[in-house]
Parts: structure tokens; sequence; C-alpha cells
């Protein structure tokens, strides 16, 4: 039993490390030793299970519904409905436009109607079974090409949203064009820990809910609403998250588990099993994109023109924000004079999709790059020599008209990813050639193949939304603890905070405390590779207005006026030249830590990035706070008569602004390689008329230690102005454009030009 | 009471300890009786369809998924989880082990960074201790294949086999220091 009264996120820690350093995670030991407690390891005294009642079809009407038969099971405690909702009937990250439950209408495969409680999972799972349910089956509109002139199948209509991006003189013609048509499949973030929480009534009405999420206070508003209570009546805690990748931006169980919590008055647990978690969160939107590239003969880029169709599935979740990142991404980390691009995010019965690590960017990566190859295929010229010979640099404009202030080293990036060397070939043993296991692979008849790519993405949230961070810092006896709602996913943020005070505040150990809304404010989302910057930011400008005080009391017992100390970069407090209290007292070079004594000094801060404006009706405006970027080199062997591919190395160079931690920061690199790396050659859910086919971890694949490629990396280290340390989010840019890399690495060692991702076998043979 | 009658009440021994198993229904895993039953969680639920790893245990000295593995089936059988991994030379219930006291393989997969959000890492763990127990010094496509029945979504794999491979470093070295040699 995991005990409620101790931390169910176990962050503290005094394992040493300043910023530029790799000491260990805080939680890396109870990790390793199996005690560190995720959402899914809760337990309370009086416990029930809660279990979801999905719909089997993507378009239904719910003719008739009668729980009766499973509250008859002994054991189930309750089972709520639609009818049972408190509050807000629908949530949404942008839009309210999701039912907590269906009431009249299912729209897609898995969404949720009832839920039920009872005292073993099993006996919750007999009472779904009994539950009556008739549907009228209704046709499933599946197409997003075609959504937007179909007959709404939700009251807020099928186009989500539809962006033009015009850019320059659209009418604008070059000495060549290429144009292409690309498919991006539907990816799943697949993490490991299913969703789960553990809701818990107080007895005054209100409930605490320990849940797996990426953004606590986001959580809470939308619980609170559909719960009818204020916001303070709904505490979220955070249990040990097992990985995120967006997939826990929007909600899930929450409201469910404290539905059930409050109606039985019980602590109510849920716990997705595999299947259900593929059909329980959103996914990687699908799109199909359509590009013509005009460029000179010498290679400039003269103007692209892009039309991006991404399939939102039945409800909005975050697809006004992909498609926007998506439009603002098309052209790719090019000096691009004019554009046209035209995107929609349209509504279907698919499975909703949403955020997923590069949000967007991704889609229109693998387009634009495709795009780029078949450019420098035309004329004649490397890959690699057309990406530099547009690289974006900074001072340039993008489509939106938005100019890049802060560092953008993108032929450095390019420059380091060619420079890599290239493995040796495939040798002798069949578990390193495609196939793997399988051992069917012909050695004389394996062929390699080289590929490049490069992208780009937005740092933090974009168009005007005011993602804040808030932290608290308290300093005393040596010791910094850290207060901020930061939602630890796996990225590492509790060993980054720790790293960031020790070195403001020069002290040994640092403490972060459970996020919970209970007593943090919030830190925004651990999504859009922000929480290093924003909430780093938060941490860092809270330990400095603690090292303010501190030098005000050290000056105050020295008896000199303040000015005439000063707080280092490096966490030191040191008598300013000329000062005064050289003189009477020797000069002070103290850490903070050490200036502060026996005092406790606490400080909060909140941290807020430069403004930004939403897109005007042209596509225009500054709607970003930074960007990152990344290239990306594959190389693969493909066995061309299974069409099997073996994806052999990936070299990057990557823009991060500043290193803070090194071995978290090579971990994100390989982490987002893989995942691209799984994009590019396995990853898909694969649908069906609105079914879903593969809901498993049988038959939708993710890469496994065998498959991932050897990883070599180059960090480019050019401090972002405005970052905290300089230090960009470093989590996405390794996703964006690996797979395109990969990509071009098949077609380079076989001739066929595939245009669709994810590469199936029958694609190459 | 070994148990394995079909009455739901059994015993099973877990990390060296007989622990009563009271309640539970005839088809539940071994995976849900060590996580809820026997409160210990170490063993992870991530699919429990026998594909992820994240529930690894040794059954009798076999490495095998919790979670296809019928609870009371297991009566009988010696069970490790990874709450029952000790450092060489140490025995389950050393007040040492209270603390931090990690095996070779949890510090390297801490030091080398194999771990991210952790809920593969139990599995890692306990997949890593069995392949060195059977290869003493795996080749790196030994080391591939022995974990390719354990995902990991988040690292990509690079830091966990880079802490393999120091696990193998040290254990050799320390298998060539010549007798008499504290180290």
């Amino acid at each position: 039993m995991t005990d409620l009264q101790a931390p169910p996120s176990r962050r503290g820690g005094s394992a040493g490390g300043h910023v530029g350093d790799s000491p260990i995670r805080p939680d890396g030991a109870p990790k390793v030793q199996g005690r560190f407690a995720f959402a899914s390891d809760l337990q309370a005294d009086g416990m029930l299970w809660g279990r979801t009642l999905r719909s089997p079809h993507p378009h239904a009407r719910i003719a008739a519904l009668d729980v009766g038969p499973a509250l008859a099971i002994p054991g189930v405690t309750c089972v709520v409905t639609a009818d049972d909702v408190p509050g807000a009937a629908t949530y949404g990250l942008i839009a309210s436009d999701q039912p907590v439950f269906a009431g009249d209408v299912v729209r897609f495969v898995g969404e949720p109607v009832a839920a039920v409680a009872a005292d073993h999972p099993d006996t919750a799972r007999r009472a779904l079974d009994a539950i009556a349910l008739r549907y009228e089956v209704l046709p499933p509109l599946v197409d997003a090409t075609a959504a937007a002139d179909a007959a709404p199948i939700h009251p807020d209509g099928n186009v989500i949203r539809r962006i033009v991006i015009d850019h320059g003189d659209t009418a604008a013609t070059g000495d060549v064009v290429v144009e292409g048509s690309y498919e991006v499949g539907m990816q799943d973030q697949a993490f490991l820990g299913p969703e789960s929480g553990l809701a818990v009534p107080d007895g005054e009405g209100g409930v605490d809910l320990w849940v797996a999420t990426q953004w606590l206070h986001e959580d809470r508003d939308q619980v609170a609403a559909c719960l009818g209570l204020t916001p303070d009546a709904v505490r979220l805690h955070l249990g040990g998250v097992g990985g995120a990748f967006g997939g826990r931006e929007d909600v899930s169980m929450q409201v469910h588990a404290c539905m059930l919590a409050l109606a039985s008055g019980r602590p109510v647990k849920m716990s997705y099993l595999r299947d259900e978690s593929f059909l329980g969160h959103v996914h990687r939107h699908p799109a199909r994109l359509r590009y013509h590239h005009h460029a000179t003969r010498a290679g400039d880029l003269v103007k692209v023109e892009a039309e991006v169709v991404l399939d939102g599935g039945a409800y909005a979740s975050s697809s006004a924000a992909v498609i926007a990142n998506a439009a603002r991404f098309a052209c790719g980390p090019y000096r691009v004079p004019n554009a046209r691009i035209e995107a929609v995010a349209a509504r279907t019965n698919n499975p909703p999709c949403g955020a997923m690590r590069g949000f967007g960017a991704v889609q229109v990566c693998f387009a634009h790059e495709s795009q780029m190859d078949r450019l420098a295929a035309r004329l004649g010229l490397d890959p690699v020599e057309l990406r530099l010979r547009n690289a974006l640099r900074t001072g340039d404009a993008l489509p939106t008209g938005q100019r890049i202030t802060g560092t953008a080293p993108v032929a450095e990036c390019i420059r380091a990813a060619a420079a890599h060397p290239l493995p040796p070939p495939a040798g002798p043993e069949l578990l390193e050639r495609p196939g793997g296991t399988g051992r069917t692979d012909d050695p004389a008849r394996t062929r390699r193949g080289v590929g490049f790519a490069v992208g780009f993405k937005n740092l933090l949230y974009s168009e005007g939304f005011d993602d804040t961070s808030e932290a608290r810092v308290r300093l005393a006896a040596g010791v910094a603890t850290v207060t901020c709602a930061v939602a630890e996913v796996g990225q590492g943020f509790v060993t980054v905070a720790g790293q960031i005070a020790r070195t403001a505040l020069g002290c040994d150990a640092a403490v972060v405390e459970p996020a919970t809304t209970a007593t943090a404010g919030s830190a925004g989302s651990s999504s859009a590779s922000r929480q290093t910057w924003m909430s780093g930011g938060a941490v860092l400008q809270a330990c400095r207005l603690v090292a303010d005080q501190v030098r005000a009391d050290l000056a105050r017992r020295l008896g000199v006026a303040p000015e005439s100390l000063a707080v280092g970069d490096d966490g030191r407090i040191r008598s300013l030249a000329g000062g005064d209290a050289g003189a009477s007292h020797g000069s002070v070079d103290l850490t903070v830590a050490e200036a502060a004594g026996d005092g406790v000094f606490t400080a909060s801060a909140v941290h807020r990035h430069r403004p930004t404006v939403p897109l005007d009706d042209h596509g225009q405006g500054d709607a970003d706070v930074s960007y990152a970027f990344a290239a990306h080199r594959a190389v693969v062997d493909v066995d061309p008569d299974l069409g099997l591919v073996r994806v052999v190395q990936v070299a990057t160079g990557q823009d991060v602004g500043k290193v803070l931690h090194p071995v978290q920061v090579i971990g994100q690199i390989e982490g987002g390689i893989a995942q691209g790396v799984g994009l590019a050659v396995m990853e898909e859910i694969v649908l069906d008329r609105g079914l879903v086919r593969n809901p498993s971890f049988t038959d939708y694949l993710v890469p496994t230690a065998a498959d991932a490629p050897e990883v070599l990396a180059t960090c480019i280290e050019q401090p972002e102005p405005g970052a905290p340390f300089g230090a960009k989010g470093v989590g996405e840019p390794p996703t964006i454009s690996s797979t395109p890399a990969v990509v071009a690495a098949i077609r380079d060692a076989t001739g066929v030009d595939v245009t669709r991702v994810p590469v199936r076998p029958w694609d190459l043979v | 009471m070994s148990g394995g009658d079909g009455s739901g009440v059994y015993e099973l021994v877990v990390n060296g300890v007989a622990r009563a198993v009271e309640g539970a229904q005839p088809g539940d895993s071994l995976l849900h009786v060590l996580r809820d039953r026997l409160g210990l969680p170490g063993a992870k639920n991530a699919c429990e369809q026998g594909e992820c790893g994240s529930c690894s245990v040794l059954v009798d000295g076999a490495l095998v998924c919790a979670c296809l593995e019928l609870a009371e089936a297991a009566a009988g059988c010696a069970i490790t989880t990874v709450e029952g991994l000790t450092p060489a030379g140490s025995e389950p219930g050393d007040a040492a082990l209270a603390g931090d006291v990690l095996t070779d393989v949890q510090q390297a997969l801490v030091e080398a960074g194999g771990v991210q959000c952790g809920f593969c890492t139990p599995g890692i763990v306990v997949a890593v201790h069995d392949l060195l127990a059977r290869v003493v010094d795996p080749a790196p496509h030994e080391v591939r294949e022995a974990l390719a029945g354990n995902l990991c979504r988040c690292t990509g794999y690079g830091r966990i086999l880079a802490a393999v491979e120091q696990v193998v470093t040290v254990r050799s070295s320390a298998a060539m220091t010549p007798p008499g040699v504290r180290r």
C-alpha cells in the first residue's frame, strides 16, 4: 500500500551538481528500486476500482441506456453517465466541445458512455458488460478532406480551424517547380504508464485527485467546471507520470474518477488497460499535404505553396494550435521570400487528435524535406548544399512576417550532422541486419542508403497565449526548497530545478517539493519544450529574489550599504571594489547559502515570456517567442525483397542554446530520434472506417532495443537571449526531422519514391 | 498452505518471504496479486498483454512477464521482483537497504541516464540482472536482443545500453582483480 501521507512522487534529494554538470536524477534511485509511486500504484483504504464503458462505433445514436443490470451485480457501488454530470457537460483544452460522457450521440470508437465503480477490477469489467445499451449506427465521416463540405457531425461544425498564410508575391514563379503529395499516418504517444489516478472525496463535497498529467492547474479547472465545483474544492496532485509526449495534455479519466468518488463517497482508482489507453487519449494528427516548390536554377527558393489537411478526429482538443504550427512551419527552416499556405484541421469520426511531441511541425517537415530532396535532384545539387544555401539565419523573416531575433544556427546544425562519421558496412551478425531475429535478410542483396533532413519549431506557447510559470524558493540551513507545480513526466525538470537553485544560491542541497495545485500556482504545461525555460526561469527568478534578501540581511548584519555587495551568477555574494564592506569587515566572498546563516528566506516569482500575437487573416504576426532547430542524417539498410528496413545510425546537430545537463540532453535527443524513427518505419494506428484495428503493443509497434539506431549527436551552443542561462528546450526537435531523414535514406537505398509514413514493407517491394 | 487448490487462499514466496494471499479471484494474474494484494508495485502494468516487459519478474529463476502468469500457479515457486534485488553480498532486510543502496545495475542506470519517466525501469533492471547472470560479457547485439522485450518510450535505449556496458566493464575488472586485494 502506498501511503498517501508520503509524497506520491518523490522529488527530493541532494544529488549535488550545478548548471552544466550531470547530477543524477533525484527520483532515480526510487525509480530503479521500484518504489517510485506512479499514479497507477496508488491505493487507499476502502478504495473502489473505476472502469469506463466505451463506444464500439465511430458514429451512432444512443437509443437506449439502462445501467440497472450493472448496479444489480454484487460489489458494484455506482454507475455514472451523461445524466449524472453535475457541472459542464463538456470539456476541452481550447474549445469545450467534448462530452464527459456521450449523451445522445457517440462520435468515435472509444468515446466514454458510462463509468462504474466496484470492489475489484474484474467486477467492474463485468458491470460494464451488464450495462444495457442500444445504438442506432450512423454512417461515419472518416475523410478529413471531405469533412469541410460534409454534413456537420458536431454542433461546432466540421472545420476546427482554417489558416491561410500569404507571404510576399504569391504569384511569383521560379525557374523550376517541383510538386509532391504526401501522407502521414496516425502516430500514438504510447507512453508506458497508462492513464491513471486516484480520486478521494474530502467529505465536504470536494475531492482530491492524484493523477498522471502534464498540467495540473489546467486539469483542475476543467475538472472543477465539469463537477460544478469551485477550483479550490478540487485539488490535483501529481501522481508519478509514466511518460507523456503530449498525450496527457487532455483530460482522460480525471472527471470520471472524481464523479465516481463523489457519488460513492469512497476513494476510486482508475487505471486504463493498454487497449483502453490507445482509445483514451488523443493522437498525432494524420495529414495529407500537397506542395509546390519554386526555385531559381542556382537553387535559391523562390516560393512555396502548401496545402495541409490534418484529421482532427471527433473533438477539437488542441487542433486549432496544431494546425497553426503546421502552417507556420510548413516551409521549413529556410529563407522563403514568397509563400501561400492553406492549412485546415477538420473534424471526423476518427479518434480525436491533439498534441504529440513536435505538434504540427512533424507532419509538414516530412513534406517540406521530401520536397527539398526532389528539388535537389531536379537541380542536380547535393541535398545538403541546397539546404545550406537556403538555411534561415538570425534576422530573416518567416512566412508569417516574424523576424528571427534569437539564435538560428541552422547551417551549424546541418554541418554538424553531416560531419559525423558514417557507420561501417553491415557486418555478418544477422541480428544487426534488416529483419533482425527473423534472419530473413540476404546480405548480398541488402542496400544501404543515406538521407538528410532539417526541421524546426517554436518553443513555448504561441499566438498570444500567456503561459506563465510560478515558483517559490525557500532557503534555510543551507537547503533550497523549490515549490513549483511542474509535471515531471520523465524529462528531468526535478534535476534541472535543483541545479538552478544550487547554482544561483551556491548551496549543496536542493529539494523539489511534490507538485500540487493545493500549495502552488500554475507552472503551465510540460509541453512545447517549455519547462526548462519557463519554470526554470521562475525558479531562477525566485532564487535571485532570495539572494537579494540575503544580501540585504548580510549588509544589515555587517553594517554596510546593500549596494556595496553584489550577487554573482555563480551564487556568491562579494564586496564591490571600493565599497565600505572591505574597510571594516574585510572583503566579503560567500555563497548566498553561507551568507544566509541561520536565517530563513523565501521568495516567489512568476516568469513570463515576451508577448506574442495571434496570426491575422493573412497568417501574419509575431506569433512565436523563440525557435529551435535540428538537422538529422540517417543511414539505413534495406532488404529489397521483403521491404524491411533497419535504421543503422542517426547523426544530428541540434540547436540547444546552452546545455544545462549533458546526460539529460542526450537522453532527450536519443529518445526523440527513436520516436521519429518509429514514425518513419513502424508506428501507425491503423484505421478502418473509423475502427482502430491495432490498439495493443502486439500490433502497434514501437522501436525496441533491437530497432533503435546508434545516435551521434552534436549540441550547437549559442545562448538564446531571454532564456535562463540561454538554454532552449530540447525535447521536440529530435522528433521532427529524424523521420524525413530516415525516409530519404530509404529512397536513397531503394530508388522508390516513398511519399507516405510510416513506410510499410509493401511500399518498397 | 502452499495453495494451488483453487480456494482463493494460497501462499506465494516472494523475495524469500512466504506471503499469504487471501480473497484473490482464481483468474488473478501474478502482476495483480503482487501489486494490489501484496503491496509490491515495483512490477509495472504498462500493457498487461505480455508485450512490454514492464512487469518482468523472475519465477524460479526464469524471466517472465508477471501479467501473463496465473498467480495461483506460482504458488511454491521462488518469485523475485525488483524489490527483492539486492547488491552483491547483502541480504534482503539489511538495514543498509532502507536507503538508496543500489545494485550495480541500478546504480549504472541512474548514473548513465538510463532512467527518464522510469515506468519501464524496474522491468529493465530485472531483465539486465537476468541477462548478466547468464552471459557475463554479452556482445552489443546480444544486449539489444535480450532487452528487446522491454519497451522504453523515453530513452531510445542509448543510455540503457551504456549502463549495461558500464556494469559489464566494472564487473569484469572486479573479476580480474587479484585475490586478496580489497576493493
